[in-house]
């Protein structure tokens, strides 16, 4: 009873944490500020995967998204030197009347999100899914999903490095 | 009841014992490097020079704990505090002992790879909080750095994890009631050596605060106890790589029964961090791009080949 009540309230809190970090994401002028709340979003998302017994997934989200994929933004925007004049800009940017329509049609989801899970029938039990049962998973039914996204990720890697390519004949000319 | 006040005790023991052996652990380096470079070291407070520890804090703590005015400040001030929180949180997952550690985690190897992951964002931040341009170079480098050592310390493990059959740390130890890993993955012992020291950014890879051309990197602008927190860090991260080591190459507290197997972690452990500070009194540090060319060129197909030949040989 008390381990329930207990699991509950970090389950709720940690929910609230996501929502309010990705709400103060979206607001911030500040971009490294708004990256930071990102963080904490990912953060905390990874704390309910691992209570809903996703613990392989509660670690690629801190290992991938947390510590890779947003170091990468975090070192983009650190370059760009964005200062208070930046971020008077994206104010600028951003006026009051701009959240009228988005704001509109995202009650219109919410309602319906809301409505549908009202509706359907939400599974109480929480198992643990172990890295072996990802890993079978993975390569058993999902090993064509696998795959393709090792052709997305090698096709990226192929672009970057023609961009990224040094034009010898270019070079010369000039 | 009972077991949850054990648990406590383990708690606040295991965390004093961190967070003490690290300011311990200044006091050892520069002392010994004093012996290896034939001089004295600090040896005047307390017997040997021991209590400089204590000296040191006392001036951290006398001083002013000020930002300056030109730097983001709430940046400013979580960055020392997640340099701390992570090497901290990652030595909730090491067994020193059976019965002595935080917590038994499943995914513990892949716990204590997330928050060494998340280390990057202390440095990262506090650079940039800094608006100071030394700062700004010495971030950049540690990220670029950090991110690509990461890769193949990830990939290094991999190794054991396969031989062992599991990401729990005490069952990693118990695999290796039979002999220590560090015979059939050498080579990912030796990668995930030299990946622990680009991690705690010591010397040779300490290019993120070189002295000589950052003035002292991305803490430039840190002064008193946010300084402390990085300084500390740095040599917790130092802790937690020699234990990480331990448990994972050197068979943890398996040893002779003769002696506690608390006695045997620590005594590997310290010895891993002595070797450690001996690589620092005797490497010169190296270029960037010769840094960044070893990672890519020498240590990610180095981990990969390993890791590939591990699996053909446990299929055999």
């Amino acid at each position: 009873m008390m381990w329930s009540s207990l699991y509950s309230l970090i389950f709720y809190v940690s929910g609230a944490v996501t929502l309010l970090a990705t709400l103060l994401l979206i607001t911030r002028h500040n971009a490294v500020h708004a990256l930071l709340y990102l963080i904490v979003s990912s953060l905390s998302m990874a704390v309910i995967f691992y209570l809903l017994g996703a613990a392989f997934a509660a670690a690629m989200e801190v290992i991938v998204y947390a510590g890779a994929v947003m170091i990468l933004f975090v070192f983009v925007v650190m370059m760009l030197n964005q200062g208070q004049r930046s971020a008077a800009h994206e104010a600028a940017w951003l006026p009051a009347r701009g959240w009228l329509m988005p704001g509109i049609l995202t009650a219109i989801l919410l309602v319906l999100l809301v409505s549908s899970l009202m509706m359907g029938v939400v599974p109480q039990t929480v198992h643990e899914v172990t890295v072996k049962q990802v890993g079978t998973a993975l390569f058993g039914p999902y090993m064509l999903v696998v795959e393709l996204a090792s052709f997305l990720l090698l096709s990226g890697l192929i672009g970057a490095f023609h961009i990224a390519r040094k034009m010898p004949q270019n070079s010369e000319q000039s | 009841m009972h077991t949850a006040l054990i648990q406590l005790i383990n708690v606040v023991a295991i965390l004093l014992f961190v967070v003490f052996g690290a300011a311990l652990l200044t006091w050892v380096e520069r002392r010994l490097l004093g012996i290896w470079q034939d001089r004295y070291g600090p040896n005047r407070v307390g017997p040997l020079g021991s209590l400089q520890i204590v000296a040191d804090m006392i001036k951290l703590l006398m001083k002013q704990d000020w930002v300056p005015p030109f730097a983001d400040r709430l940046v400013f001030i979580v960055a020392p505090a997640i340099a701390m929180f992570v090497v901290v949180a990652a030595f909730a997952v090491i067994p020193m002992a059976p019965g002595i550690g935080v917590i038994d985690l499943n995914i513990g190897l892949l716990f204590f790879l997330a928050m060494t992951s998340l280390g990057v964002y202390a440095v990262m931040f506090g650079a940039y909080a800094s608006d100071n341009k030394y700062a700004l170079l010495g971030g950049l480098r540690a990220a670029a750095q950090m991110v690509s050592y990461e890769v193949f310390m990830g990939l290094s493990l991999m190794g054991v994890v396969m031989l062992a059959g599991s990401f729990n740390l005490r069952e990693l130890v118990l695999a290796q009631a039979d002999g220590w890993f560090i015979v059939p993955q050498f080579v990912g012992f030796m990668i995930f050596f030299v990946a622990g020291i680009a991690e705690s950014h010591r010397t040779p890879f300490d290019l993120p605060e070189a002295e000589h051309e950052l003035t002292a990197g991305f803490h430039t602008e840190y002064s008193g106890m946010k300084f402390a927190m990085f300084f500390l860090g740095e040599y917790v991260s130092v802790l937690m790589t020699a234990a990480m080591i331990t448990v994972l190459f050197l068979g943890g507290w398996l040893g002779p029964a003769w002696l506690p197997p608390l006695f045997w972690f620590l005594l590997k452990t310290t010895l891993l961090v002595l070797s450690m500070i001996l690589i620092r009194g005797a490497l010169p540090r190296p270029r960037y791009d010769q840094l960044m060319a070893f990672g890519w060129k020498v240590m990610l197909p180095l981990a990969l080949i390993n890791l590939l030949a591990t699996g053909a040989l446990k299929l055999m």
